[in-house]
């Protein structure tokens, strides 16, 4: 294990809101889905920023919101999903009060999105090549040779062997890593000044992933986009965010730098899941552990909605407890440190 | 072929014994169905698996894992090998052997949804492996099934409900009251906690482990997430392509890897630790098809310590140091 060089200058950049380089702020986001059985409140006042260049990772379990979170940023909630509340500048404007049609110019050229499922999130009955330069086409103008030439360059970009000839291929004759390796290039057609990657590496094994990684900070650097990554994997986290977002049960439970977070995690939610989580190299005996689940979202617990799984709980717990701010911009939903 | 990784045959210590296991399957097409190809899922694998200890299986997808596993239980029918669970011969057992021998072996499923039957209760369920071996009356049963409820954490109220109504962490600790109910000897684990939040996976290798001690189980645990195997297994088999790569105690294999496939495998794991960074070994391109593996060494053409012997000669699975076995003409030369 080494130091390396470039991972102590990302954390040097620890959590500053001064900055005059915000690129995206979502403030009190409230996304429902109106269901049969009643109105979950998967996303219930969310606020974040993201910096131009910044890679802010959402880390959450099942159901923390994390995901329909960015589905709204991309205005993707469908029935009987939908934004009840919130705006989301960005670059000063509100996607919110974008039309449909402004908001397709937006979606894949100034803000991409990759998925989980890299073989169902390309469409199967279409050569690889002509997804991408349908992508080049609407956002860019290219056509015929012009489009395939970048398509080629693109491709070669994310590490894809043999491009020209992997271009006439469909998605089922790729791997998953190379299908997600398309979806990156995609992605970055436009070179995108947002980049949202859902589980980006999920469902691949882990050499895969770590050439995936290494490709996406690589992207990062050349063309300074800012990335909102959305895993569970805290050895993700670790690796690729300069800001941590923690979410539970549909709200941000703390805000902190990467560094911050694995130094001195506050919220105990937080401090729960990174000492339940098993770490390679340094064996314990018992795993910590959290008990119970999370909560119905349909009738959340009107005070702190980790309560019922706290060890910390007291009586204030019963009232919903307010995003207190600390020291160099962390913050944290919790009582202990009003 | 090759030999057994641990003590003699005879060794009473060995509850389970894998000789050149071998699970080919056959890939049909044409109008006839003719057999075109066969995937070779699982190669000529050997290795032993001692009283109460918790032997891992780790490799990326495709490597024959699970394989390894369904084929052990004869849940799929081996193409070749030997299986010993007790010195008896489980591949070649009789119907009648076969059924008491299922008994002493069980299996916990990756995928809590789709391993229980949705129609019956989970008591129903759980009591399923007693009603096959026609054991104790209907009252003993449920008796039987409350205690065990208890032990995987869960009600004895909760055995009249569906398995709907309960949560993914739920549902598995279910699917360990089914196997625990038989009072087996050895488990085999298939992604046990795979399918599961962190703070619910930490629960259930919990149970897992209390359970072993409490009742001297034996586990064949099969998992891709190397921090999750090196937690809970005493010895670690890693697998390649069909092959046992790898097989050595859990501090040798996870500090002192022999095998450059096991040692980029545990380079690629990020870090928990945003201040450190492993010195990482990047594979460049996939796993290849197990249609069709590459000559020699399977791993040669991943492989960044591969020499020209490693091209034409398939390398033996050799025991390197003590207990430490790898499947590599220049192991450990890194």
């Amino acid at each position: 294990m080494a130091t390396a060089p470039e991972t102590s200058a990302r954390v040097q950049q620890a959590v500053d809101s001064s900055d005059k380089r915000i690129l995206l702020r979502v403030e009190g986001l409230k996304t429902h889905f109106f269901t049969d059985e009643g109105v979950v409140q998967a996303v219930d006042g969310v606020d974040f920023e993201v910096k131009r260049g910044e890679t802010l990772s959402i880390v959450g379990e099942s159901g923390s919101g994390k995901s329909v979170t960015s589905l709204s940023i991309l205005r993707l909630i469908s029935r009987p999903g939908r934004v009840v509340e919130g705006r989301m500048i960005f670059d000063g404007e509100d996607l919110l009060a974008k039309s449909e049609e402004d908001m397709r110019k937006i979606r894949g050229d100034r803000i991409s999105m990759i998925f989980q499922q890299p073989t169902t999130a390309l469409n199967p009955v279409f050569r690889v090549g002509a997804q991408i330069t349908e992508t080049l086409n609407i956002h860019q103008g290219l056509t015929g040779e012009e489009a395939e030439r970048r398509c080629i360059e693109l491709l070669t970009m994310v590490g894809l062997p043999d491009p020209a000839s992997r271009m006439n291929q469909y998605p089922h004759e790729l791997s998953g890593g190379q299908c997600q390796r398309v979806m990156i290039a995609m992605a970055l057609a436009c070179t995108p000044e947002l980049l949202i990657a859902d589980e980006p590496t999920t469902a691949l094994d882990v050499t895969i992933q770590a050439q995936i990684l290494d490709l996406m900070r690589e992207m990062r650097e050349k063309i300074d986009t800012a990335i909102i990554l959305i895993t569970h994997d805290m050895g993700v986290v670790a690796e690729m965010a300069d800001n941590v977002i923690v979410m539970y049960a549909g709200q941000v439970v703390e805000y902190a730098s990467v560094r911050a977070i694995f130094a001195e995690p506050k919220h105990p939610y937080t401090v729960g899941l990174l000492n339940s989580m098993p770490v390679l190299g340094e064996v314990r005996e018992e795993l910590a552990v959290i008990p119970g689940t999370v909560p119905s979202l349909i009738n959340p617990p009107t005070g702190c909605r980790f309560a019922s799984r706290c060890s910390h709980r007291f009586e204030k717990c019963d009232e919903a407890p307010p995003m207190v701010a600390l020291e160099h911009g962390r913050k944290v939903r919790c009582w202990l440190f009003e | 072929m090759t030999t057994v990784p641990t003590s003699a045959p005879a060794d009473p210590n060995v509850l389970l014994e894998v000789n050149d296991l071998k699970k080919y399957f056959p890939i049909k097409g044409g109008v006839l169905r003719r057999t075109v190809a066969t995937v070779k899922a699982v190669d000529g694998v050997s290795f032993a698996v001692k009283r109460g200890e918790t032997l891992g299986l780790v490799g990326e997808s495709g490597c024959g894992k699970t394989t390894t596993g369904r084929t052990v239980l004869r849940l799929e029918k081996a193409t070749s090998g030997e299986v010993l669970f007790e010195g008896k011969d489980v591949l070649r057992s009789g119907s009648r052997q076969m059924k008491l021998l299922r008994r002493d072996m069980q299996i916990v499923f990756q995928d809590p949804y789709a391993s229980l039957d949705p129609r019956i209760t989970v008591g129903e369920s759980i009591a399923e492996g007693l009603v096959i071996h026609n054991i104790g009356s209907s009252a003993e049963r449920r008796e039987r099934v409350r205690e065990v409820l208890g032990r995987v954490g869960l009600h004895a109220n909760q055995m009249n409900r569906f398995p709907h109504e309960f949560s993914g962490g739920q549902r598995q600790r279910i699917g360990i009251a089914r196997a625990l109910i038989m009072e087996p000897k050895l488990v085999v684990c298939d992604e046990p906690v795979s399918a599961l939040d962190v703070s619910i996976q930490s629960q259930v290798l919990n149970l897992l482990k209390n359970l072993q001690r409490e009742f001297g189980l034996t586990y064949l645990f099969i998992a891709h997430n190397l921090a999750v195997v090196e937690h809970i297994s005493d010895r670690v088999g890693v697998m390649y392509l069909g092959k046992m790569v790898e097989l050595a105690g859990r501090d040798d294999l996870f500090r002192e890897p022999l095998h450059p496939y096991t040692k980029a495998l545990i380079s690629a794991i990020p870090s928990a630790d945003p201040t450190t960074r492993r010195d990482r070994i990047v594979l460049q391109g996939d796993v290849p098809s197990p249609i069709n593996p590459p000559q020699g060494c399977r791993f040669h053409p991943r492989c960044w310590i591969a020499r020209d012997i490693c091209k034409e000669q398939d390398p033996a699975f050799e025991e390197k140091r003590k207990g430490h076995w790898a499947a590599c003409h220049f192991a450990g030369e890194f």
